[in-house]
């Protein structure tokens, strides 16, 4: 599903933020990537979603070199992967409802097609009740949980995190990566990029460990 | 069709939907995003009305020089008598000869009408007139010539067909002199031209300022959006479809400001218009100010729309693909 070869990324200014990676995680696998802070994991996420390219060496999806996209057909790549972020990313001026619309309209939904699906989306997060809410309204669980409603609404097959956890609490914590492995059973790969250990010791699954932009350790976390 | 998922069906493709709904669709969905961008704008009623007002009172100003300038115009061709040349014929002429050239004269394409005032009969009035009345009973002999006065055709009658026309009349062999005071005219001609290139001048230069404004408006606004874009983005929207609501909000400024010129033209034309009767007084001539036509009106609104347009086209073409998403 996700196929790094030797990719290595300088950002301008000359810092070295990934030296060398290679891994492929599987159709429908789950994994962690972890890593100290500035390790680069956000920026190894970032290579997925186009938002920087590599350096040097290849990054691919499904097979498909993305050096052959163009910007232009960038927007096209994002709406086959569901992101979401630690700050969950909403729009504070519209509602649960509009945000998690947002994917389906730009794909050229009418509203009233988008609704049905939001609907289905909010319900598998358990925030079948807040359509009509705005994100200020809700709890920080409850936001991250929008957004993850808004990820997966046009259900991508490909999930990607960057600590989605950060600001919760262990139960909500666990609440929230139950919900990636249901998405999983589904057959979408999830990559999550966390540094929360203890959460990852305790699930045992795959780990992808960055240290100073170098891939040291790609296997289970031995907790 | 998704890039990287041969099998994955993207966006509306889902939905199996005929073309003409599509097409239906389309316009509906322009409709309604249209309406959104002017909500958008009556969240900030005084911000974007300045805006609208700029535009619009920015185009007032050509509007009205433009009405002056057609009116002006209008004036110098309904004053026939700007180019009325007179003939002063040779002494020695018989009437007959007289009314030879009269005819000739008045058959001539170039020539609207032909006065002939006879020499006698110009004496008598001016006896009657001048006061002179017995000082001139002791001339022997009528020392006024017989006279010809010759209305150009319309297409003679500017200021430089009426001399061309006047030279050669002068070539007539009846013909003693040609008497034609165009300066006037010339003035009159000259100063039209002048306010119109300066006019032409004026506008463009408006116009720039009208877009410039416009797109720095809209910049300000895309600015002002950087975290909704940057979420768009990533959610996978193209630049176009971030770009369709600012679009739109330029045609409304386009729209409004457009409206506002008509109504600051209306009242800039209500106040010249007193100031044009007085003077129609002075000249005792029926002289009514026409305004903007139908026609005119509605140029005037598509060019208002049409540099909203360009303004946010050109501010959004450059500022939504600047916003990166971090
Ligand atoms: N746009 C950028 N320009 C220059 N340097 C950058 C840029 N983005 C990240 N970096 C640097 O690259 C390194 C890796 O950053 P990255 O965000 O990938 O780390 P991370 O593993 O996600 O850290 P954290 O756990 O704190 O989020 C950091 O040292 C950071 O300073
Ligand atoms: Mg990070």
């Amino acid at each position: 599903m996700i196929k790094f070869e030797q990719v290595s990324k300088t950002y301008p200014g000359g810092f070295q933020a990934l030296n060398q990676v290679s891994f492929h995680l599987e159709p429908g696998e789950m994994a962690f990537l972890t890593g100290h802070s500035g390790a680069g994991k956000s920026t190894l996420l970032k290579l997925i979603s186009m938002m920087e390219r590599p350096s040097s060496g290849r990054v691919l999806i499904n097979g498909h070199d993305l050096k052959r996209i163009s910007n232009r057909q960038i927007p096209y790549v994002r709406r086959d992967i569901g992101m979401i972020f630690q700050d969950h990313r909403l729009l504070m001026d519209k509602t649960v409802l509009d945000n998690v619309a947002l994917p389906l309209l730009i794909e050229g939904y009418s509203m009233q097609e988008a609704r049905k699906r939001v609907s289905a989306a909010l319900e598998k997060v358990g925030l079948g009740d807040k359509l009509r809410h705005y994100p200020m309204m809700l709890s920080g669980g409850e936001q991250q949980r929008v957004g993850i409603a808004r990820a997966i609404v046009n259900k991508p097959p490909l999930l990607l995190a960057d600590e989605p956890t950060g600001n919760l609490d262990p139960k909500l914590s666990m609440e929230i990566i139950r919900l990636f492995e249901e998405f999983n059973r589904v057959g979408v790969s999830v990559l999550i990029a966390t540094h929360d250990l203890g959460l990852i010791a305790r699930l045992r699954y795959r780990t992808l460990t960055l240290k100073e932009g170098r891939m040291i350790n790609d296997g289970l976390q031995e907790g | 069709m998704s890039l990287l998922f041969r099998s994955r069906q993207q966006g509306a493709q889902q939905v199996k939907i005929s073309g003409f709904r599509r097409f239906v669709m389309f316009w509906v969905h322009n409709l309604q995003q249209a309406v959104a961008s002017l909500g958008e704008l009556a969240r900030y009623p005084f911000a974007s009305l300045m805006t609208m007002a700029v535009l619009g009172l920015s185009l007032t100003l050509p509007a009205t020089l433009y009405v002056v300038v057609k009116n002006t115009e209008a004036v110098g061709a309904s004053w026939q008598h700007a180019s009325e040349m007179t003939l002063f014929l040779r002494k020695e002429l018989s009437q007959q000869e007289i009314s030879t050239l009269h005819k000739r004269l008045s058959l001539s394409n170039d020539i609207e009408s032909v006065r002939w005032i006879d020499k006698d009969e110009a004496l008598a009035e001016f006896r009657v007139h001048s006061g002179f009345g017995d000082a001139l009973k002791g001339l022997a002999q009528n020392p006024l010539p017989d006279v010809l006065v010759v209305l150009p055709a319309a297409h003679k009658r500017s200021a430089g067909q009426a001399q061309q026309l006047a030279q050669q009349l002068r070539q007539e062999r009846e013909v003693e002199q040609v008497r034609l005071d165009l300066d006037w005219l010339q003035r009159l001609e000259a100063l039209i031209n002048l306010v119109r290139d300066g006019l032409l001048a004026l506008a463009l230069l408006l116009c720039l300022s009208v877009v410039l404004i416009v797109g720095n408006t809209i910049r300000l606004n895309i600015l002002s959006k950087r975290e909704e874009i940057m979420v768009m983005k990533l959610v996978g929207a193209t630049d176009g479809f971030i770009q369709r609501p600012f679009l739109y909000t330029g045609v409304w400024y386009g729209v409004v400001g457009g409206l506002i010129a008509w109504i600051a033209t209306w009242i800039m034309m209500a106040w010249i218009a007193g100031a044009v009767a007085q003077i129609s007084e002075l000249y005792e001539s029926q002289f009514s100010l026409v305004g903007l036509t139908g026609q005119e009106m509605m140029i005037l609104w598509l060019l208002a729309i049409g540099l909203g347009l360009l303004g946010s086209y050109l501010a959004v073409r450059k500022h939504v693909k600047e916003v990166e998403p971090q």
